[in-house]
């Protein structure tokens, strides 16, 4: 395959950044769209160039640190699948490919298509856990939890915090990434006692970090690789709102 | 590292929620005005005397207009400050963008509140204030007669203006922006409201698509019905 | 306990193995709660055992700084764990025990791993349950509501406990959310996209680390009482894995290089179900969870001729289901190496099918048959999807196509009963270490115990350390000539990588090197091969010295100044690797010699001379390492050849 890929350079956060042109010859059909661009790097290193920095590690789609926007679409064109996972296949000898990193004011760019996430890690530190200090917990099976409730805990818990609901967000919003960790905890016996708690201050922090809000327009839900449904967020929305109305203390928020 | 304090209205969510209450107040009040409205293709007498059945309401009235001021002004705060966080969110706009799953209705809120917004004062002005009315405002019928109490002949005031074909227009494109708008405000306030369960959730499209289409079909049957001559001034 | 000569010692208590780990912690001394915050701590590595021990270390309230390469502690590559986790709970009734997960795991490990150590990784393995199913871990339910659980990789018991094909991912992120806790409460202080270049030692103890910030490149010393290192495995040594791509050795073997020693490098688990290669491109191989051999039959064509076929087009008459034939008893369920060898046999034999006949059929049509496809789908539906994806082959119709690949590698470095290196204040967990698995490691048992390591064993034996430290409270002062010295040595390293200018990316170095392992390191391995490996690895690292291009600075977000720095210590690992392969002359485990075989062509021991822990000793590069041997005794559990048949 032939390709013309523009890809996104930036130097570094401060730095404007603009596209720049490549054509890449013989690409394989049956390498992912991250092989593609290794083969891109080999090329540019041969060539005394920089190599394009991008995200990835496990490179089998669990991660979730690869991710960029393809043809303006977070993680291409293929549904429920991580840009890792995603094969050359799917794409036609000659198409041209635009390639952009995650763009939100939450996720600076670091380098290229490098951006950094740690927004999402503040969300997880004011209260995206179950209080339980390690040694303290009753047996296993002394709390039940009905097959259901695990399941659609599990549905929600699937998120690999890759940041593609943001990218794809027209909002820039984090609400379905907050609230699949709200839903999966909040699903559980052992999540109750800090529901509520834990929903007012997630949110108070995804407010905090600069994401916007939610529109309901369910691209999130449309790109996400591991099938996170909008329905999280509403129940994050339910949970929030009933949070702070009987919350003795209104939530704070790193600023 | 500094904390602040919030509150509800602080909040994206908050918003969001300020959002869909008002906005399903509004939903109420845009079902209930266009069924009242449909009165004119009863004739005068039906649409006057529904007309001083309101008035005669009293405080009762202004106690609806105060909740519909109320609506209308909380649904533009929450949507001015959640456009500009929003906006804010990404300052470096995508080269390309490929929607997957988003709809025209949903993207063009903002733009279809807008155009809305702008129709309500004209809306205000035109059949509350009497401008643009051709040949004037019509005075209240004598006492007695069916619509006295308005202080205007309403049916006479729809009936003249939508004979005037730009009026009309007027009123196609508002209602055209004002479905679409609905299209996505009347399953996104359950949403926003926390109804979302797999086993209805068709339901809340099926039901967001009906309300528009009904507002619209309801709505625009006035003056498309009065410009093409079948529904009269008495003569 | 017997009277030993050899120079390691275990350090693990006497006397009855049910009661050791118990009466050991008894011994232990406890650092009193208000002194605890006076001790820093630095963990590296923020895996199942990173991240636990990490967490648990500031719910204690030490003082603790964590550090991982990824830009964020939720995806370090325990994430990408899939079976399951195992623990001896016996919930299903069906005659586990601590006994048997004990007895099992270090008959799995061909005999080559520490008794005590398993026994305590067996008693802890129902805490780590409980603990987990505490942090709200989806595990799988039976409809009344409690846990379900799944016979894994051999096991005669239905031990293994699962969240869907994502087991390792949600442990982790269990893990991880104790640790963002502990990070949100200020006892942790998390260093992201941070990679540590060197150990600092100091009179004879390990007191901290070097660091380079990948984002500014900024390099820093970090000082503290002492430093754990839960920074996973090797596998990427041989550029083909199923690792993530970051993984490397650099930690261990700057520990290594700084004289703790590492042991048993050459016992590399082999994964049976894996996506095979195809072509050049690859970059990485995926795994797919054992779990699939539950249901899937494995087969080759029983002639050559047959392997270009469509599988459809081969009646069953043609088919050699080589795995039930040959090991009746477990069947499709045999250890991960068996598995993995006879695959390897078959396509030796020209009967692979797919590109290259670099592959075995698993297939599932049976299974579908049997259960239905909606049985199969709930089981692995995410699986089948994954190989799609990857393949453009729909597993549901056409059998998957597998092979072996890395996977994980039992060896590590060395430590004793407490996870303790040799180096005083370096410990070691998780996989990095080289304790609980012996010369293989079961299925579903590397969750267990990075897990283990991290919230059950080092937090204890920690303790007992900082408190024998007590009196030397004092921390090392930054100026320190150690200090200095170990910042210096990681600035001139970086600058050399980028000042050799050569004409080669590190890349191509990295394949060359994984191809050579692979071919002369790999599943099976012989005197000639490995000694041609040790010849060809110091001329290819020679090389990499002299003709290596990295592009940039040092100064700046540079994934090939990453990736340069981890391949140099790969080509260094790699000749160890191999001379530990070569001085082994036994088939054990993970490790195949082909001049130890039975007549079946069975992994052969040598108990007589083997049965030993090789832990090696730097003397510098392209030196000869010194061996030292932690004899292995074997009190509770009577060594047997293993026999699957």
């Amino acid at each position: 395959m032939r390709l013309t890929l523009n890809v996104w350079r930036q130097k570094g956060p401060s730095d404007k950044g603009g596209f720049e042109k490549h054509s890449l010859s013989d690409v394989s059909p049956d390498s992912s769209f991250l092989e593609m661009l290794d083969v891109l790097n080999e090329q540019l290193i041969e060539q005394g160039k920089e190599p394009i920095a991008f995200d990835h590690d496990c490179r089998e789609g669990i991660c979730g640190t690869c991710g960029m926007v393809i043809n303006g679409m977070a993680h291409g064109p293929q549904q429920l699948t991580t840009t890792c996972q995603l094969h050359m296949r799917k794409f036609k000898d000659g198409d041209e490919i635009w390639i952009e990193p995650w763009r939100a004011k939450a996720f600076p760019v670091l380098k290229d298509l490098v951006v950094d996430r740690g927004s999402f890690d503040r969300i997880i530190q004011a209260g995206g856990y179950i209080s339980v200090n390690t040694g303290s917990a009753p047996d296993a099976n002394e709390i039940l939890v009905p097959k259901t409730e695990a399941d659609r805990a599990m549905d929600a818990a699937a998120c690999i915090g890759c940041g593609a609901c943001v990218a794809a967000c027209p909002n820039a919003s984090a609400m379905l990434f907050t609230s699949a960790k709200i839903a999966h905890l909040g699903l559980v016996p052992q999540g109750q006692p800090e529901r509520y708690s834990r929903a007012r201050n997630m949110v108070a922090q995804m407010d905090a970090e600069g994401f916007g809000g939610c529109t309901n327009h369910g691209e999130c839900e449309a790109v996400c690789p591991k099938g996170i449904t909008l329905e999280n967020i509403a129940r994050m929305n339910r949970d929030f709102v009933k949070g702070m109305f009987i919350a003795r203390q209104e939530p704070k928020a790193q600023a | 590292m500094a904390t602040r304090t919030l509150s509800l209205a602080d909040t994206t969510i908050g918003k969001k929620a300020v959002m869909a209450v008002s906005g399903l107040i509004l939903l109420g009040f845009v079902l209930v005005h266009m069924a009242g409205n449909l009165l004119v293709f009863s004739g005068p007498d039906a649409l006057n005397n529904y007309a001083d059945g309101l008035r005669k309401l009293g405080p009762l009235l202004w106690i609806a207009r105060g909740a519909l001021i109320v609506a209308v002004v909380a649904h533009i705060w929450a949507a001015i400050s959640l456009v500009k966080a929003n906006d804010a969110a990404r300052p470096v706009k995508y080269q390309v963008v490929q929607p997957v799953a988003t709809t025209y209705a949903a993207r063009t809120m903002r733009y279809g509140g807008l155009i809305i917004l702008f129709f309500i004062v004209y809306h205000l002005a035109h059949l509350t204030f009497g401008v643009t009315v051709p040949g004037g405002y019509a005075p209240a019928p004598p006492a007695g007669m069916p619509g006295a109490l308005s202080g205007t002949d309403v049916f006479y005031n729809v009936v003249a203006s939508f004979q005037v074909p730009w009026i009309v227009g007027v009123y196609v494109i508002a209602q055209l922006a004002l479905c679409l708008h609905l299209y996505h405000g009347a399953w996104s306030f359950m949403q926003t409201l926390g109804f979302n369960h797999p086993r209805y959730n068709p339901l809340r499209k099926k039901f967001a698509a009906a309300f528009a289409t009904v507002i619209l079909v309801g709505n625009l049957s006035m003056p498309l019905a009065i410009m093409a001559g079948v529904i009269k001034l008495p003569s | 306990m017997a009277q030993r000569n050899d120079e390691l010692r275990d350090n693990a208590p006497s006397g009855p193995i049910e009661t050791a780990w118990d009466r050991h912690r008894f011994d232990m001394k406890l650092v009193n709660p208000a002194n605890k915050r006076k001790f820093d701590v630095i963990v590296v590595g923020t895996g199942l055992a990173g991240g636990a021990a990490a967490a648990t270390l500031g719910e204690l309230g030490y003082n603790v700084k964590a550090f991982c390469y990824q830009d964020s502690p939720r995806r370090a590559h325990s994430i990408a764990a899939q079976g399951g986790i195992n623990a001896a709970k016996n919930y299903q009734g069906d005659g586990d025990s601590i006994y048997r997960l004990f007895y099992d795991t270090v008959k799995g490990g061909d005999y080559r791993s520490r008794e005590r150590n398993v026994y305590r990784l067996a008693q802890i393995s129902v805490d780590i349950i409980d603990q987990c199913a505490a942090q709200g871990v989806p595990f799988a339910r039976e409809y009344g509501g409690t846990l379900t659980n799944r016979s894994f990789g051999g096991a005669q018991v239905s031990r293994t406990f699962y969240a869907r094909g994502q087991t390792g991912q949600q442990l982790l992120l269990g893990a991880y959310q104790a640790l963002e806790r502990q990070i949100n409460a200020g006892t942790v202080k998390m260093y992201p996209r941070t990679e540590m270049l060197e150990l600092i030692v100091v009179d004879g103890r390990a007191r901290g680390i070097v660091t380079r910030d990948m984002v500014t490149g900024k390099v820093e010393a970090h000082l503290a009482h002492a430093v754990i290192l839960g920074t996973g495995g090797y596998g990427n040594v041989f550029y083909l894995s199923t690792n993530a791509k970051g993984c490397n050795v650099t930690a261990s073997w700057r520990a290594h290089r700084k004289g703790a020693f590492f042991a048993n490098p050459c016992y590399t688990q082999i994964h049976p179900t894996c996506i095979p290669v195809s072509g050049d491109h690859q970059s990485k191989l995926t795994l797919m969870s054992e779990s699939l051999r539950n249901d899937g039959r494995v087969w080759v064509p029983k002639k050559k001729e047959d392997t270009g076929k469509k599988p459809s087009q081969i009646p069953e008459a043609d088919r050699d289901y080589y795995l039930e034939r040959k090991y009746p008893a477990f069947g499709n369920l045999v250890p991960r190496d068996i598995a993995s060898r006879n695959a390897k046999d078959v396509c030796d034999e020209g009967r692979g099918v797919g590109p290259g006949g670099l592959g075995v059929y698993l297939d599932f049509a049976d299974a579908i048959e049997r259960l239905g496809k909606k049985a199969i789908e709930e089981r692995y539906g995410n699986l089948f999807e994954m190989y799609e994806r990857i393949t453009d082959e729909d597993p549901y119709e056409v059998p998957m196509r597998i092979y072996p690949a890395v996977h994980y590698t039992m060896g590590g470095l060395w430590v004793d009963y407490n996870l303790m290196s040799n180096l005083p204040g370096l410990f070691v967990i998780g996989e990095a270490n080289f304790s609980d698995h012996g010369a293989n490691r079961l299925g579903a048992s590397a969750l267990m115990q990075g897990l283990a390591d991290g919230y059950f064993v080092v937090p204890y034996t920690l303790g007992n350390y900082l408190w024998s430290e007590r009196t030397d409270q004092k921390p090392v002062a930054a100026d320190h000539p150690e200090v200095k010295k170990a910042v210096a040595d990681v600035e001139a390293r970086t600058t050399k990588l980028l000042s050799i200018n050569g004409k080669r990316s590190v890349d191509s170095f990295h394949r060359e090197l994984g191809k050579l392992m692979w071919d002369k390191c790999g599943m099976a391995r012989n005197e000639a091969g490995l000694k041609e490996a040790l010849a060809r690895i110091p001329a290819l690292r020679a090389e990499f010295w002299e003709n290596l291009r990295v592009p940039g600075t040092g100064a700046e977000l540079n994934q090939s100044l990453e990736k340069a720095g981890r391949v140099a210590d790969f080509l260094e690992l790699a000749e160890l690797f191999a001379k530990d392969a070569l001085h082994r002359r036994e088939s054990a485990g993970g490790h195949f010699r082909e001049e130890s075989q039975t007549p079946e062509g069975e992994a052969l021991r040598d108990d007589e001379n083997f049965s030993y822990v090789a832990a090696w000793e730097f003397n510098g590069v392209g030196e000869e390492p010194t061996l030292h041997k932690e004899q292995l005794d074997f009190e509770y559990v009577k060594l047997t050849q293993r026999s699957y048949k």
